[in-house]
């Protein structure tokens, strides 16, 4: 579904990512973890080109995304992004948060919008809120709203850049209980984090990046286990 | 104190006074024109683009409102009509517009720039990673928020136009300022014609500013 070509990315001196070459096929649910500075998220950032790629190919569903010809809106289209900021747009409510992107990039009515807003309001819980302004949600409402507006899109691939770590602790398990059961209904997911147990627990494959490239790749079960390099052991054994 | 010339002179004033406002509202909205076009350069992608709006807002910035609008009345290779509106004569009225236009819009392309880059940049991010253009998370994002940051500094360069218009009558518009002069000198009274020029001004400005206030204060509780 998404394939990485040598993938490099530098800010002006700084060499962040340092040749990635990666396949992730639909229905993986791939955790990203490494020390800060590793390039995970400029990794991430990559996919949907909220950061342009020094050098490299991204592949997406067939097409070369990262080429010149290529309109980039109809690829993020189908990839949905969460940031860690939640970045809700705090002068629209919940409910035009939720349906501004489909009513004007898929031509969907009013009605039908609002209509597929509900639906999504209702699996996270929310339909009490749907009128309400962003600045009255708690953090974990926030991150819960964010994760339906990107899926109001019906994207093909959710990327998430550290969903939990803005969060107070009491709110993290609410926002890993909507990934978990996203992963569940098959959504392929990359998803960049600190939360082992999540990664532990929904992963099917974990990467571990240090340094702008991937030492490992491989299941969460083994790397936790059984992690091949030192770094990655080194780094385990800080936050295990 | 003598203020014995005011019911003779009083025509004076109120005629000046109209033609300071109609100046202040023409090149209000033309500053804004202007002002939005050399912000939306300034933000451009096009280097060139941002070099040429930059130098224009440099420029204006470091030269005197007086030379602008010598320059402008004297440089501009149009001739205006001499029809007079409001015992304003047009073939100074224009340039003079246009001169205060050209000024007032270097400081509004900053106001404006100022208020979409007090954005946070998670807010472009996050609409453009829904498939977005840039165009439209400019229109449906950005700029509904950045709005409430520029409104208010806008209403204040407002003020400074009313004010920055009495230089206009070293040309011959026969605003406020130019009035008053007339008065002190067919009066032979140098200083009381200026206390009622003052007045009128800072009425016109304290008015104007009392109402942006209300304004203001409506927008912040209709969040």
């Amino acid at each position: 579904m998404i394939e990485t070509k040598d993938l490099h990315k530098k800010f002006g001196k700084l060499h962040v990512l340092k040749g990635i070459d990666l396949t992730i096929d639909k229905g993986e649910v791939v955790v990203v973890i490494g020390p800060s500075g590793s390039g995970k998220s400029t990794f991430l950032r990559c996919l949907n080109l909220l950061e342009h790629p020094s050098h490299g190919e991204i592949i997406f569903e067939g097409v070369n995304i990262t080429s010149r010809q290529n309109d980039i809106n109809q690829q993020r289209q189908k990839m949905g992004m969460v940031f860690q900021q939640f970045n809700l747009f705090p002068h629209l409510t919940v409910m035009k948060n939720l349906t501004l992107a489909p009513m004007k990039l898929k031509k969907l009515s009013r009605e039908n919008a609002e209509a597929g807003a509900m639906r999504l309001l209702e699996r996270v819980g929310l339909t009490d809120k749907a009128q309400v302004f962003p600045a009255q949600l708690s953090g974990g409402q926030k991150q819960r709203i964010a994760i339906v507006r990107a899926l109001a899109m019906e994207p093909d691939v959710m990327l998430f850049d550290e969903p939990t770590s803005a969060l107070d602790p009491e709110m993290v398990g609410e926002v890993l209980d909507v990934m978990k059961k996203l992963a569940s209904d098959g959504m392929t997911m990359v998803v960049v984090t600190h939360e082992m147990g999540f990664a532990r627990e929904v992963g099917t494959r974990i990467l571990f990046m240090d340094e702008g490239q991937v030492l490992e790749d491989t299941t969460p079960d083994l790397l936790f286990t059984d992690p091949k390099t030192d770094r990655a052991k080194e780094f385990l054994a800080k936050i295990l | 104190m003598n203020f014995s010339f005011l019911p003779e002179y009083l025509p004076y004033f109120l005629t000046g006074t109209v033609s300071t406002v109609a100046i202040a509202f023409f090149t209000v909205i033309l500053g804004v024109f202007i002002g939005i076009f050399i912000a939306l350069m300034r933000l451009a992608k096009n280097p060139l683009l941002r070099f040429l709006s930059s130098a224009y807002v440099e420029v204006i910035r470091g030269t005197p409102v007086l030379v602008q609008i010598f320059i402008i009345y004297y440089g501009l290779p149009i001739h205006f009509p001499n029809t007079v509106i409001f015992g304003m004569d047009l073939s100074r009225f224009i340039p003079g517009v246009i001169a205060l236009s050209i000024n007032s819009g270097a400081y509004v392309a900053e106001i404006i720039r100022a208020g979409i880059q007090a954005i946070d940049k998670g807010q472009m991010e996050a609409a453009r990673s829904l498939g977005l253009t840039n165009a439209m998370a400019m229109r449906w994002i950005i700029l509904p928020q950045a709005i409430r940051n520029i409104l208010p500094a806008l209403g204040n360069e407002f003020v400074v136009v009313i004010k920055e218009s009495s230089v206009v009558m070293i040309i011959g518009i026969s605003e406020l300022m130019f009035n008053t002069n007339i008065v002190r000198g067919a009066t032979y009274i140098p200083l009381e014609p200026l206390y009622v020029a003052a007045a009128i001004y800072f009425l016109l400005t304290f008015t104007l500013s009392k109402v942006l206030g209300v304004a203001e204060r409506r927008m912040r509780s209709s969040d």
